[in-house]
């Protein structure tokens, strides 16, 4: 990853559009050497059908998609309340060095990875979904409920007793200044468990993803059509039915929900299994470990590990994470004007909005798996879905950023192309740039998952690991998925410094996100 | 803010607290310089000045300095430090929150009991916001935040209020009512007002602050309109 390290020693110089540029720039020298080859011998033929497919809806298993669309919310709502509740007793010790890290670590681990890994001790259960979603989302309402404390007005605190005990000052002086924020957060994290617990179903839980991929492969695209406005509509009518109020008894309902779910039953004592045996590297596990020849054999394993398939997986993976960022910019800058209605007019705004938020709710790695189907197993696929998916929200973001910067100015501003670029673009630039480096961490994570799909990426040596029962290996890829995740973060950090746009998009729960 | 404290005095056996040539700052801002200033139970001490001559950093800085020392002190700071999301019970209530343990206050924030409540029945009826105890904060109007600033102040009691303008949101006769019954529930007073008339009528002691500067601090009796005039007049 030495390109990284040069661009951000020469970034200051370079200045916001300068830095476009060589992001820019790096992802066409790219090009040459990611793998865009379309696999598949008619994608035309193939999409032509599945759009036949998709303007036809097929309802006929309305039964059980319905019942698949109950158990992804009620995977969703278990999932998030238990993040959110983990998470919001780590908030307060957040600036604790070990808390930070320990948060960092889980949430860098995409929630699909974690359930893999968690179907080896709690098999295809109620158990494995929520609690993938519950540990990578406890990360990041651990970290976001913490940022929201620290930027609580301080002065209710001060006027407290000086003697009064923490617990007391931190319910009674912070947390209800934050809670407003908190509760907004949770909302849109609810959004995000719908998408993940959707996506679970591509490993083999029962959510509307499973019923996806079956049709997928069956070649059922009406049924694909209907699964997927299922999915749209549960996430559209969201905010009418999740109420706060109501939040206790949704939560009740899914729990007994999931409770009913039958489970292929598991050998006992798996967990212990898992940790003492299966995540032990093969070397040190059938070896005598007092005997230097076992850490020889170890430190050979290792070596061939991370040449094999760390080192060409986490090249696939940057090479797609840089290409994918700079799609998502271009998706981000042509799309946002959709729904700024002073540009396309007031059905071209409606319109626009569909689009957005069709783009923004369709999972990334259910659009990949899409993509896939037309195009065959390349870069393609994964490049155009974390692209679109990625920049259909810093689009959405920005658009409504325009529309408030749009009403305040100036009466006799232009119109069209001019207002676009020399009133809009200029003013949004920079919040533009920081919510593509807060998505780059997200990218780059997302590009290591969509390797479970069979592209070249991390994930593909993760799930083969996997497949051929050999943990030790998927958690050393994990580990090294971990650190790039943690360093492109610290990396994004820094160049936001750099160009002095640390705190904008920051404001919004998605530029928060991670 | 930091106190210079290698020239800081010693407090005297009847004084509650002594500042001896001490200059306070506000990050890297210097914001009053050789400070002299001492404070004895039974005083009723009025800083006067124009607004931004440091009275809340003085007030900060004595506050600073009791409660490291132990002491129980009342506070209105001056942009009262309320909690608007909670209830004025809530709020008042919070002026004891060192009084009880972290259950008992818990208990009382998701449900207030009975004895809690008539506890602080009294100091919502001295500030006329009784029956309004179950109002959220941010709903009042400025004079009514204040008042709960004040209340929560009363019902944390004790022997001594330090008050940052705790009356300026509230027309003058009311103002006047409040600092009687406040003069006459706490045995010490520092308040900065900037009713000069309401000052005297109060103060045992009367200091004037300008240009960063303690420029007097004397016996009511013997301050000069001219004192005072000083204060406020133009550079």
């Amino acid at each position: 990853m030495s390109y990284i390290a040069v661009a951000e020693r020469s970034l200051p110089r370079l200045g916001r559009v300068g830095t476009a540029a060589a992001f820019v720039a790096l992802a066409i020298a790219l090009m040459p050497v990611a793998d865009f080859r379309i696999a598949s011998h008619d994608p035309w033929a193939e999409l032509a059908r599945m759009g036949r497919g998709l303007l036809s809806p097929d309802f006929s298993a309305i039964g059980s998609l319905s019942y698949a669309a109950a158990l992804t919310i009620s995977f969703a709502i278990c999932g998030v309340a238990a993040g959110a509740t983990v998470g919001f007793a780590l908030a307060p010790f957040y600036h604790y060095r070990p808390v930070r890290l320990f948060c960092i670590c889980i949430r860098s681990i995409h929630e699909l990875f974690w359930a893999i890994l968690l179907m080896q001790i709690t098999g295809l259960s109620a158990a494995t979904g929520v609690l993938a979603i519950a540990i990578s989302y406890s990360g990041i309402f651990a970290k976001v409920f913490s940022e929201y404390l620290d930027e609580a007005d301080p002065r209710p605190v001060a006027a407290v007793p000086p003697k009064a005990d923490p617990i007391s000052i931190h319910f009674f002086a912070r947390l209800p200044l934050a809670l407003r924020e908190i509760r907004i957060y949770v909302l849109y994290r609810l959004e995000c468990g719908l998408r993940s617990s959707a996506v679970l179903g591509f490993v083999g839980l029962p959510t509307l993803g499973f019923e996806l991929d079956s049709f997928l492969k069956q070649g059922m695209y009406g049924a694909v059509a209907a699964v997927l406005i299922i999915y749209y509509v549960l996430i559209a009518t969201m905010r009418w039915w999740m109420r706060g109020a109501l939040a206790p008894a949704y939560i009740a309902a899914s729990i007994a929900f999931l409770a009913t779910l039958q489970t292929p039953p598991m050998a006992s004592g798996a967990l212990s299994r898992f940790l003492t045996h299966d995540i032990v590297p093969a070397p040190l596990r059938n070896g005598d470990i007092s005997e230097l020849a076992t850490w020889g054999r170890f430190w050979s394993w290792l070596e061939k590990l991370m040449l094999n398939q760390a080192l060409p997986g986490l090249a696939a993976t940057m090479i797609v994470a840089q290409i994918a960022l700079v799609v998502a910019g271009i998706v981000a800058l042509l799309g946002f004007p959709l729904i700024v209605r002073s540009l396309t007019g007031r059905i071209g705004a409606v319109f626009g909005h569909i689009g957005l938020v069709v783009g923004r709710s369709t999972p990334e790695y259910m659009l990949a798996y899409i993509l896939l189907q037309v195009f065959g197993p390349s870069m393609l696929p994964a490049v155009l879905a974390l692209g679109l998916h990625n920049g259909t929200i810093i689009a959405h973001l920005l658009g409504r950023q325009s529309t408030g910067i749009h009403q305040g100015l100036r009466a006799d501003a232009p119109r069209g192309a001019n207002l676009y670029f020399f009133e809009l673009l200029p003013r949004v630039y920079g919040s533009f740039l920081a919510l593509c480096f807060y998505r780059w961490e997200i990218i780059v994570r997302e590009s290591a998952l969509v390797g479970l799909l069979g592209i070249s990426t991390l994930g593909f040596y993760v799930g083969a690991a996997i497949q051929e029962i050999r943990i030790d290996r998927a958690v050393v890829l994990l580990l090294v998925t971990m650190l790039a995740t943690v360093v492109i973060d610290i990396i994004s950090r820094r160049l936001r410094a750099a160009l002095g746009i640390e705190s904008l998009g920051a404001r919004t729960p998605a530029g928060r996100e991670v | 803010m930091s106190t210079d404290t290698a020239m800081s005095g010693v407090t005297q056996p009847h004084e509650t607290l002594r500042f001896s040539g001490e200059t306070f700052s506000y990050g890297r801002k210097v914001v009053l310089v050789d400070v002299d200033f001492s404070l004895r139970p039974g005083e009723r001490v009025v800083l006067l000045g124009r607004s931004g001559a440091g009275k809340s950093t003085l007030l900060n800085a004595v506050y600073k300095k009791l409660a490291e020392g132990g002491a129980r002190v009342s506070l209105v700071p001056q942009e009262h430090g309320l909690v608007p999301q909670l209830s004025i019970f809530h709020n008042v209530y919070m002026g004891r929150l060192d009084d009880r343990g972290a259950v008992y206050n818990l208990a009382n924030l998701v449900w207030p009991m009975g004895s809690e409540r008539r506890r602080v029945a009294e100091p919502l009826k001295i500030v006329g916001l009784d029956g309004l105890e179950r109002q959220s904060v941010e709903s009042l109007s400025g004079g009514q935040k204040q008042r709960t600033a004040l209340a929560r102040a009363i019902h944390r009691g004790g022997s001594m209020l330090i008050g940052d303008e705790p009356v300026s949101a509230v027309d003058v006769q009311q103002a006047a009512g409040l600092i009687g019954e406040v003069a006459r529930r706490f045995d010490t007073l520092l308040l900065a007002l900037h009713d000069v008339e309401l000052a005297r009528s109060v103060a045992t002691r009367i200091v004037g602050i300008a240009d960063g500067r303690i420029t007097f601090d004397r016996s009511t009796d013997v301050v000069s309109d001219e004192d005072i005039d000083v204060l406020y007049r133009g550079r």
